[in-house]
């Protein structure tokens, strides 16, 4: 498994996460649709997941692939509670943009 | 280990409610399974046991604070179990609050950033159903989603954090990665962002400023009986994980997170206290003094002593069980819809007794002796001052007095001369005595005796 770390080394797999995961930060911090601000989280997770399965063949051990799929699950879960409330809010308001939700006070 | 399997089986009995038809059983059934488990806890005392291949580790910090979420939980049931009675889908509202426990006391026993993590998300995501879980009301509708975002949003930092921790020491291990980092030899920079990473995603979760702005909104629209079950248990929880995880796995690392604990501690409590001033809303008020608790426990992480956790402890009891007799009344005051504070004027002249209680339960967060909430602030300032930090304590100190001011105001609402109609007074039901009654002879027995509580641990 390492060869394939000798062909692209581990610097890449970090820069390309850290990059996934500032793109996911970005877009909660700034889009307004709750569904795209949703899937910027998943991308986030994602960019966790990428880094953990490098880290876990750079260090020759399993604990991180381990890892990964426990966040794989509990995204899967987040998403169903998410989707649901997200739902909800639409047959509620008929919208789901994030400004609309103004009810409390910021 | 017991407490928290006979939990989740509890959580999956209470699903089956429905289908199998003993709903009428179902709280029963879950407060003798709570009074089970919280037993197993004491009979656990002093075993020390690690499971798992080393997953969970059941010190006595571990069985403490379990045994006091299983309590707070308990105490929580006078009342919320209306919440598992009223509406054709109790059985999943009381699973949910079950696994919402396991949760907890998963993620106050771990001992592998694993179980951590896994802990904290059963917790998160029961936790944003149970927000959400008024489907009609617009307003609890988006507490759940907005509890929803920041809660994932949050979670994402975590794990980057955690997975940088797992690049540089190669262990989810608490152990492991402690004695990685006593190595040293390891990427500097790493390790130091994926602490900074960790801890931003943990204090987004204890509702730390600069990231609280979530907790009012959440607090304020969610039903108030979830709102209450957040500000006790889970907040315990959150600070228990904290704790734990900071002074075994990153102690040697102080330098780094220390001196941000510390600056963060202060303004969390300065902007918790000065926020709740200006509120009207007695449930917006406590969402705001329940950010300011929070920073004053952040103190005892930033102090990081051989007191601290015993503190810690002490204090989120103190804080848990006023706050559970301060919600016991809101939550008689929301049947009429008026959750303002002039929502009580006048109440010392009709019902004078209820007065007197949550008087009592008010000197206890605002932290005036004899009460439990004064002991709690006196060890945490005592740990903070010979941890050094005489500036924390001297800020502690002056938003404890802010805080004295918005909690008298609940009390000289309580006895204002011109009281409201008697009809728009909260009607306090059996139950709402019973958790008032209890949560003020409690907060009064632990200022009778508070070093005990502390001793548990320390």
């Amino acid at each position: 498994m390492n060869s394939i770390l000798s062909v692209v080394p581990i610097e890449y797999y970090l820069g390309l996460s850290v990059i996934l995961f500032t793109i996911g930060v970005m877009g909660v911090l700034f889009r307004r649709n709750a569904i795209i601000v949703f899937m910027c989280i998943e991308l986030m997770l994602n960019a966790v997941n990428l880094l953990l399965t490098a880290f876990s063949t750079l260090h020759g051990e399993a604990g991180g692939q381990v890892m990964v799929f426990f966040i794989m699950a509990v995204a899967a879960a987040e998403v169903a509670v998410g989707l649901a409330i997200l739902v909800m809010i639409y047959n509620n308001l008929r919208t789901v943009d994030i400004k609309e939700m103004n009810k409390l006070k910021w | 280990m017991k407490a928290l399997i006979i939990i989740s089986i509890l959580g999956v009995v209470a699903m089956m409610a429905d289908v199998l038809r003993f709903k009428k059983l179902l709280v029963p059934i879950i407060v003798t399974g709570l009074f089970i488990a919280l037993a197993t806890v004491c009979m656990d005392w002093n075993t020390d046991i690690r499971y798992f291949n080393d997953m969970a580790y059941f010190d006595n910090y571990a069985l403490a604070f379990t045994g006091a979420v299983i309590f707070i939980t308990l105490l929580w049931m006078l009342i919320g179990q209306e919440y598992f009675q009223d509406s054709h889908t109790k059985g999943e509202h009381a699973a949910l609050i079950l696994f919402c426990l396991s949760g907890a006391i998963a993620m106050i026993s771990f001992s592998d950033l694993t179980l951590f993590f896994i802990g904290l998300e059963i917790l998160s995501i029961s936790l944003y159903v149970l927000a959400a879980s008024n489907k009609s009301d617009l307003r609890s509708n988006e507490a759940g989603l907005k509890y929803f975002l920041m809660g994932a949003f949050a979670t994402g930092f975590l794990l980057f954090g955690i997975a940088l921790i797992y690049g540089a020491t190669a262990t989810f291990n608490l152990q492991g990665i402690h004695d990685a980092l006593a190595k040293g030899a390891i990427s500097p920079l790493m390790v130091k962002t994926g602490v900074l990473l960790i801890l931003v995603g943990l204090l987004f979760k204890v509702s730390a400023a600069p990231f609280h702005f979530w907790a009012p909104d959440v607090y304020e629209g969610s039903p108030t009986l979830v709102t209450m079950f957040m500000a006790t248990v889970v907040k315990t929880a959150a600070f228990a994980a904290f704790y734990r995880l900071f002074s075994t796995c990153f102690i040697s690392l102080s330098d780094t997170w220390i001196p941000v604990v510390a600056a963060l501690s202060a303004i969390t409590m300065l902007l918790g206290n000065i926020m709740a001033v200006f509120q009207t809303s007695f449930k917006r008020m406590l969402a705001y003094s329940s950010i300011a608790h929070a920073g004053y426990m952040m103190m005892a992480i930033a102090a990081m002593n051989e007191v601290s956790a015993g503190s810690i402890f002490l204090y989120a009891i103190a804080y848990s069980i006023g706050s559970l007799g301060a919600f016991a009344c809101l939550h008689a005051m929301s049947v009429n819809g008026d959750e303002s504070i002039s929502g009580l004027n006048g109440l010392g002249k009709r019902q004078p007794k209820v007065a007197i209680f949550l008087s009592l339960i008010m000197f206890s967060l605002a932290g005036i002796p004899p009460v439990a909430g004064f002991f709690a602030k006196y060890y945490l300032f005592y740990g903070a001052l010979i941890g050094g930090y005489t500036w924390l304590v001297i800020i502690a100190v002056m938003s404890s007095l802010i805080g004295v001011y918005y909690y008298f105001k609940v009390i000289f609402a309580l006895f204002k001369t011109n009281p409201i109609a008697a009809e728009e007074l909260p009607i306090l039901l059996p139950k709402h005595y019973v958790l008032l009654i209890l949560t003020a002879i409690i907060s009064l027995g632990i200022g009778v005796s508070p070093a005990w509580l502390q001793s548990l641990i320390s």
